[in-house]
C-alpha cells in the first residue's frame, strides 16, 4: 500500500494514524480476501479495535472515546477501508449506532451505557431502513407502543448490517402517525422477541452480514428512549450526514487499493515488448483514477474541517459521499481493466473491489437522494 | 522491580533497504524507520513482568533524532520513561563503542534489576550487544531466550538456539536477550499514545554520559565495511517435466548438488 501524505493537526494523531495503519497491514489486510470469501465476518478484528481504543475516535472522552475531530477520524477509516472494506464500513456504522445516545442521550443514560460502546468491545448497528422504507424512511411500519413505562415494539428492519453480530442496535421505530411520529430506541440485541434473520446474498462485501431484524413483541424500559418521542426521524437524518462522510473516507480507501493494485500490475505487466504502464492509453487511465482518488479524498477533508469547526456540513457531506463513492465505483472498474483478462479473475483483488464499490452509492442515501439533499440546499440558499 | 529495556529504530522491514553510497553504512533515510519488532517484543516481556507484580520499565535507545519515534511507541505500548542518547558524534559507532553507551547510559538511572534486550536487531545487528553489555555492568547474561520467568531474586529463560533448548536460571540483576518466538507484542492504544505524551525522556550526549568522543563514531570503529553490493537476483530455478518419471528426475538434482 503506497502510504499517503496527512496534513494531521499534531503528533499524536500522526501516531494513531501509525498504529491504524500497522493494524491494517498486519492484521486486516493478509486475512480480507480468505474472510469475504467465505462470508466470515471479522468479529475478533473489531475486538481488537476496541482494545486499541478506535471504536469511539470522534466522541467525547468523558464517555470513553477519543476525543478527536472528523478530520483525524476520517482518515484512519480510509486506512482500515484500504485494507478491507468490511472493517471500514463496519466502523462506520458502529460509530454511526452510537451517536442518538452520545448527542442525544441524557447524562444518565450516557453514564449507564455509552463508556462501554465507545471504550469496550461492543458492537452496535443501527436500524432505520425496512423492505418498504427503503430512501423514503418516513414511510417505516415497525411500531413502539406505549404501555405504562415501557414500548412494546413489533415489526421487521431491512438491510441491517451487523444484524445478528452486533451486541445492540440503535432502531428508529414508529411512536405516532406521520414524519413526526418516529423515535429513536436503543436496544440490546439479546433481548427477548428480536431475532435476526440469515445474512442477504450480497455480490460485495460478503463479510459483512446484511439481515433483517424482526421484533415479535420486544419489550423495552421507557429509559431506552434516545431524544424525545417523534425525534426519531431528525436524529436519523442528522447521524446520516455524518455517517455519510464516513462513507465517503471508506470509499476513498476502496478507490486507493484500486489504484495502487492497478498501478503495480501496469508496471510489471509487458505487451508489445513493453510494460503497459509506458502506453498513454494506460497513463491516462491510471492518471484519471488517481484524480477520482484525490478528489474524493479532498472532498471529504473539506466537509470534516468544516464539521469540526463547528460550520454547517450537511451539504458538503452529501457531495463528498456522491463524489468519493462514484470515483470509487469509476475507479475499481478501471483497475479491472488495467488487469485485463486477469482482473476479471478472483486470483486478484480487484473484481471484488469492483463488487465492494457498487454498495456504497446505494447505502446511507443513494446517489440520487444525495443529489436531491444538494438540490434541496441550493434552493433554500 | 527496575526493569530497563533496551530498544532501537530499525528501517522498516516492509520497505527497501540498503547502504549509503558515502560510507556503506545503513541509509536510514531512504526507508520508513519504526521500531525494531524484536525489541517491541522485549518491551512486551518488560510490561508483563510488570504487570504480574510491581515495578518500573525504563527504555534506552541510542540512535538520531528520529529515533524519537520508536522510544515514543515503547511509551505509548507502556514503558513508564525513557532514555536517549543522541550525538551525531554516534555515527558508524561499532557494537564495542555503542555497548559502552548504553553501559552508561544504563548507569545514568538507578541501578537496574532486569535488563531486556532484543538477541539481535533486523538492521546491520551483530547480534553482540547483550553479551558485551553482560561484561561491562558484570551481569550475568541469559540470551536467545523464548520464555521467561522471575521467581524472587531469581530470573529462569528458556534458551532456543539451534543446538536446541537449555534452561537457563540466574540471580538478579541480569541481562536478558529475546528470542523471535518470546510473545506476540500488544499494540498501542489511543490512550496509550496519549499517556506517552506526558511520560519523561531523558536525552544525553557522549560527552554526558562521560564517555570520550574519541571511543566512538565510524573513524574509531574496530570493523570497517570496505565493499558491499547488492544480493544478485534469484536465478530461475531448474525445471524437470514429469513423464512419469518425476521422483527420479528429483532425487538425480539432489544427487548433483551432493545432498542426497
Ligand atoms: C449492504 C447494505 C447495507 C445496509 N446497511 C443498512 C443499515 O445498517 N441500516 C439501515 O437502516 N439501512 C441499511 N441499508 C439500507 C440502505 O440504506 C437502503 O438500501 C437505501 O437507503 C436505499 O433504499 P432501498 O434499497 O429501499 O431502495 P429504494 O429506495 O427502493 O430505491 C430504488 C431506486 O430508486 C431511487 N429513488 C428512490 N427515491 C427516489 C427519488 N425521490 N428520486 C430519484 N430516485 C429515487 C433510488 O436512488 C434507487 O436508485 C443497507 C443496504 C445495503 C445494500
Ligand atoms: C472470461 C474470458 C474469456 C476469454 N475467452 C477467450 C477465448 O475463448 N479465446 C482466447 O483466445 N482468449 C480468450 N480470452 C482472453 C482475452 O481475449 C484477453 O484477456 C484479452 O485479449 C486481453 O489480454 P490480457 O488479458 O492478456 O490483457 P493485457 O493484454 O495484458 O492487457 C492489460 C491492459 O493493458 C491494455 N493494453 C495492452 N496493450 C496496450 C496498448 N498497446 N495500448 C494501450 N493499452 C494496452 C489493455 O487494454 C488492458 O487494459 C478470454 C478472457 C476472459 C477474461
Amino acid at each position: 500500500m503506497v502510504p499517503v501524505e496527512r496534513l494531521l493537526p499534531n503528533r499524536e494523531a500522526a501516531d494513531l494514524l501509525k498504529l491504524v495503519t500497522e493494524i491494517a497491514r498486519e492484521e486486516l489486510a493478509p486475512i480480507s480476501a480468505e474472510y469475504e470469501a467465505a462470508e466470515r465476518f471479522p468479529r475478533e478484528q473489531f475486538r481488537l479495535l476496541g482494545r486499541s481504543g478506535l471504536l469511539g475516535l470522534p466522541y467525547q472522552e468523558r464517555w470513553g472515546g477519543a476525543g478527536l475531530g472528523y478530520e483525524v477520524y476520517l482518515a484512519c477509516l480510509e486506512e482500515l477501508a484500504a485494507a478491507w472494506m468490511t472493517v471500514g464500513v463496519g466502523l462506520s456504522v458502529h460509530t454511526m449506532s452510537c451517536y442518538a445516545l452520545a448527542e442525544y442521550g441524557t447524562d444518565a443514560q450516557r453514564d449507564r451505557w455509552l463508556p462501554d460502546m465507545l471504550g469496550g468491545e461492543l458492537l452496535g448497528g443501527y436500524a432505520l431502513s425496512e423492505t418498504n422504507a427503503g430512501s423514503d424512511p418516513a414511510s417505516m411500519s415497525t411500531r413502539a407502543d406505549a404501555e405504562g413505562a415501557r414500548y412494546r415494539i413489533n415489526g421487521t428492519k431491512a438491510w441491517i448490517t451487523h444484524g445478528g453480530v452486533a451486541d445492540y442496535y440503535k432502531l428508529m421505530a414508529r411512536t405516532g402517525e406521520g414524519s413526526h411520529g418516529i423515535s429513536c430506541f436503543l436496544v440490546d440485541a439479546g433481548i427477548p422477541g428480536l431475532e435476526a434473520t440469515p445474512p442477504e446474498k450480497k455480490m460485495g462485501l460478503t463479510g459483512s452480514p446484511t439481515t433483517q431484524l424482526v421484533f415479535s413483541n420486544v419489550e423495552v424500559e421507557g429509559d431506552r428512549l434516545l431524544g424525545e418521542e417523534g425525534q426519531g426521524l431528525p436524529i436519523a437524518l442528522s447521524a446520516l450526514d455524518s455517517g455519510r462522510l464516513g462513507i465517503a473516507a471508506c470509499a476513498v480507501g476502496l478507490a486507493r487499493a484500486a489504484l495502487d493494485e492497478a498501478v503495480a500490475y501496469a508496471k510489471g505487466r509487458s505487451q508489445f515488448g513493453r510494460p503497459i504502464a509506458d502506453f498513454q492509453g494506460i497513463e491516462f487511465l491510471l492518471a484519471d483514477m488517481a484524480a477520482g482518488v484525490e478528489t474524493g479524498r479532498a472532498m471529504y477533508v473539506d466537509a470534516a474541517r468544516r464539521r469540526d469547526a463547528g460550520l454547517a456540513f450537511a451539504k458538503q457531506a452529501s457531495i463528498a459521499k456522491l463524489v468519493a463513492t462514484d470515483a470509487a465505483m469509476k475507479v475499481t472498474t478501471d483497475a479491472v481493466q488495467v488487469f485485463g483478462g486477469a482482473g476479471y479473475t478472483r486470483d486478484f483483488p480487484v473484481e471484488r473491489y469492483l463488487r465492494e464499490a457498487k454498495v456504497p452509492q446505494i447505502f446511507e442515501g443513494t446517489n440520487q437522494i444525495q443529489r436531491m439533499v444538494i438540490a434541496r440546499h441550493l434552493k433554500s440558499s | 522491580m527496575n526493569i530497563v529495556v533496551l530498544v532501537k529504530q530499525v528501517p522498516d522491514t516492509y520497505s527497501e533497504r540498503k547502504l549509503s553510497d558515502a560510507d556503506s553504512t545503513l541509509d536510514r533515510d531512504s526507508a520508513d524507520a519504526v521500531l525494531d519488532e524484536i525489541n517491541e517484543k522485549a518491551v512486551e516481556q518488560a510490561l508483563q513482568i510488570k504487570e504480574a507484580g510491581e515495578g518500573e520499565v525504563t527504555v534506552v535507545c541510542v540512535g538520531p533524532d528520529r529515533a524519537t519515534d520508536a522510544i515514543r511507541k515503547a511509551l505509548s505500548m507502556g514503558a513508564d520513561k525513557a532514555v536517549h542518547v543522541c550525538d551525531d558524534a554516534l555515527h558508524g559507532s561499532d557494537v564495542l563503542a555503542t555497548a559502552k553507551v548504553i553501559a552508561a547510559a544504563i548507569g545514568k538511572g538507578d541501578a537496574p534489576d532486569l535488563v531486556l534486550a532484543g538477541n539481535e536487531a533486523t538492521d546491520g545487528g551483530g547480534g553482540a550487544i547483550p553479551a558485551i553489555l553482560s561484561e561491562l555492568l558484570g551481569l550475568p547474561q541469559l540470551t536467545h531466550a523464548r520464555e521467561v520467568s522471575i521467581e524472587g531474586q531469581t530470573v529462569k529463560a528458556t534458551r532456543e538456539t539451534d543446538e536446541g533448548l537449555t534452561y537457563l536460571e540466574a540471580n538478579l540483576p541480569a541481562i536478558v536477550s529475546v528470542a523471535e518466538k518470546i510473545n506476540e507484542p500488544r499494540y498501542p492504544s489511543f490512550k496509550g499514545i496519549m499517556a506517552a505524551k506526558k511520560k519523561p525522556v531523558d536525552t544525553f550526549t557522549v560527552a554526558d554520559l562521560g564517555v570520550d568522543a574519541g571511543e566512538v563514531g565510524l573513524g574509531n570503529a574496530w570493523s570497517a565495511v570496505t565493499e558491499a553490493a547488492p544480493k544478485p537476483p534469484r536465478a530461475a530455478g531448474q525445471k524437470a517435466e514429469d513423464e512419469g518419471d518425476g521422483g527420479t528426475k528429483i532425487a538425480e538434482y539432489l544427487v548433483t548438488q551432493k545432498l542426497i
